[in-house]
């Protein structure tokens, strides 16, 4: 998977790329407007990863220019600007995806995670998990065949671990997308340690052969 | 005191002392003149009586006053050549006061051709200076009450016509609030006192406005230049994390490391939002159902109540529909949800009460009513709260102001209760 990270601020750019290549994926990077027309224009990518306010010009117009040329690539917008109305006109424009700073890099990595998965055609927007199936377009777990009932949350919360796994989860990265912006008293992610305790129950009862392991002070990890 | 009232008591008791001091110079100048002019008219008397006695000398025998206002009786030539004319006030029986009065009684001494020595007394009524006294009292009493009663009237019509820029100018600034977008009008006035002193003020206020909106800029800024070195410092620390996984110390010194940040985070953005409603930069409305908003929010907690077994409630007593922004919406609610959750106890109980032009949060908690005057200030919040920003009920405040809503707060019944509540719908 080829990804682009278009983003003026170096640090965030380190920091992201580092992170993608750790997944695996293959990333290149544009610090600006201009250099990332041109590598639009070259390559085809999964997945770009645009930051809208570059210091020459704005990402949204590289978004347009995009989709005026029938390009395929699918478009996360990063933006520091956390206000609705740049985010509607990010998805009018076709964005897949928007995500306002600062942001968990696991947050990112279910987001790039959950665009690629819709780009795969064939259809089944699935991940497989040992003897575990997520279905995200169901929002339904299944183990060893059998349909396991989980509320919203607890979706919420499977998925994240799904495709974060292996990671260690910081526990308000957790909170924050499965509870939203708004949920952010760190005193308060006690409350998330029961909700874990019980998906861990719900999971061991049917057999799901995962374990979801907390880490005192620090957060979760799913291991596989 | 008004200031009309001050001048007229000024007025008043100025008046009182120059009135006095006038009754006593117009009293005493009177009287001068009265005697003057009585003495005159008993000179002239004199001289008329003199001259009829010495051609009917049997005026000379008239020694008694009688019916008449003058009496003569002979007198030694040594004493009358002694004694030296006089005018004296004395005192008389008079038949139709039916009491002694005053009377002004010259005494004076006169010859006959006949070498023969005369006393002659001429009396006259007199001015009585008792009742003139009591007169004149009366009159200046009348005079204070007319002349303070006019000032009244005058003062009140002028001082009003006059002042009334001032009047107008402290209705201005009354009803002036720095932040709100209302232009400061000073009247127009052709006094020129006037015309300094609004100038003045609006001068002062532009400058205040414009440090201010300067201020409110500059917390933007700072907060929004912020925002990037944070998600950087923080990613940073989430890759050094994940290296760190299998040394539970160092993974655990870098979630406090994270933990402070994202509180840092959160002031930022808190303030960010807080200087973003002032500024009013949400403008779009939409018709906002705060009944359905609610009830989605509360799922939200849902957990979170669950975990601190706090007893959620929420009464729909009507449904509460206005257009609001709706963003702002969501966050008004969520402050005030949280804010009821965050400060309760376990086991304790949130009530929302919706009816059609607001809501109330009631929460239970600390049994003490908090102090109204500053629970909306920024970064205030109590010492067992030291994580939370302190600014939740400052955005509820802004929110509120930008809306022209109320927001109240009241303890009884051991619970804490937060009223938002809109102007009835136009």
């Amino acid at each position: 998977m080829k990804l682009l990270l278009i983003e003026d601020e170096q640090g965030l750019r380190d920091n992201i790329a580092q992170f993608l290549q750790n997944e695996q994926y293959i990333v290149e990077m544009a610090a600006d407007f201009r250099s990332a027309t041109e590598k639009i224009a070259l390559y085809d990518y999964d997945c770009i990863l645009l930051d809208v306010g570059l210091p020459d010009g704005n990402g949204l117009n590289l978004l347009r220019s995009l989709k005026s040329n029938q390009k395929r690539d699918n478009v996360i917008i990063i933006s520091a600007k956390d206000s609705l109305d740049d985010k509607l006109e990010g998805l009018d424009l076709g964005a897949d995806d928007y995500l306002t700073k600062p942001f968990h890099l696991a947050e990112l990595n279910a987001r790039i995670k959950a665009v690629l998965r819709r780009k795969a055609l064939g259809g089944r927007n699935v991940v497989t998990v040992n003897n575990m199936e997520l279905d995200f377009d169901g929002r339904t777990l299944w183990i060893e065949g059998v349909e396991i009932h989980l509320n919203r949350k607890e979706f919420d919360i499977l998925s994240f671990f799904v495709v974060n796994k292996n990671r260690l989860i910081y526990k308000s990265a957790l909170a924050e997308h499965v509870w939203g912006d708004h949920m952010d008293n760190a005193d308060n992610f006690d409350f998330i340690y029961s909700q874990i305790k019980n998906l861990r129950k719900k999971l061991k009862e049917h057999g799901a052969n995962l374990e979801i392991q907390a880490i005192y002070g620090v957060g979760y990890k799913l291991t596989v | 005191m008004k200031l009309l009232n001050h001048t007229l008591l000024y007025l008043s008791a100025s008046l009182v002392f120059i009135l006095s001091i006038w009754a006593v110079i117009f009293y005493f100048g009177m009287m001068d003149e009265v005697y003057d002019s009585i003495d005159d008219g008993l000179e002239n008397y004199k001289m008329l009586i003199i001259k009829k006695a010495s051609r009917d000398s049997t005026l000379l025998r008239k020694n008694r006053f009688d019916e008449s206002n003058y009496a003569i009786r002979p007198v030694d030539k040594d004493w009358a050549l002694r004694a030296t004319e006089e005018f004296k006030d004395t005192a008389m029986y008079m038949e139709y006061e039916e009491d002694y009065e005053v009377m002004r009684m010259l005494t004076t001494y006169f010859s006959t051709p006949q070498q023969q020595y005369y006393e002659l007394k001429i009396i006259t009524s007199m001015v009585e200076g008792e009742d003139l006294v009591a007169d004149l009292l009366h009159a200046l009493l009348w005079l204070y009450v007319a002349v303070i009663a006019s000032a009244f009237v005058i003062n009140n019509w002028v001082l009003r016509k006059i002042w009334s820029p001032f009047y107008q100018l402290q209705h201005e600034l009354r009803s002036f609030r720095l932040g709100e977008d209302k232009a400061f009008n000073p009247p127009q006035s052709r006094v020129r006192e006037f015309q300094d002193m609004n100038q003045t003020v609006s001068e002062l206020l532009k400058a205040n406005i414009e440090v201010f909106q300067q201020q409110k800029q500059f917390i933007e800024n700072a907060s929004h230049e912020l925002q990037t070195p944070l998600a950087i410092a923080i990613n940073k620390l989430e890759l050094l994390l994940e290296q760190s996984q299998g040394k539970e110390e160092q993974a655990q010194l870098l979630a406090n490391a994270i933990q402070y940040l994202e509180r840092m985070t959160r002031l930022n953005k808190s303030l960010l939002l807080l200087s973003k409603i002032e500024n009013r930069q949400f403008t779009k409305e939409e018709e906002v159902n705060f009944n359905e908003r609610i009830r989605t929010q509360s799922e939200d907690f849902e957990e979170l109540l669950q975990y601190r077994n706090i007893r959620l409630e929420i009464i729909e007593k009507a449904t509460f529909k206005r257009r609001f922004n709706g963003d702002l919406a969501d966050v008004l609610i969520t402050n005030l949800l949280k804010n009821a959750i965050v400060h309760n106890y376990d086991g304790g109980r949130v009530v929302i009460t919706v009816d059609e032009n607001g809501f109330e949060v009631a929460n239970t908690g600390k049994e003490q009513a908090l102090d109204p005057a500053k629970m909306f200030n920024r970064f205030y919040r109590s010492a067992d709260q030291p994580s939370s920003t302190g600014l939740g009920l400052a955005v509820v405040r802004a929110i509120a102001q930008l809306h022209q809503a109320e927001i109240a707060y009241r303890y009884n019944d051991k619970l804490h209760r937060l009223h938002f509540r809109l102007p009835h719908r136009m």
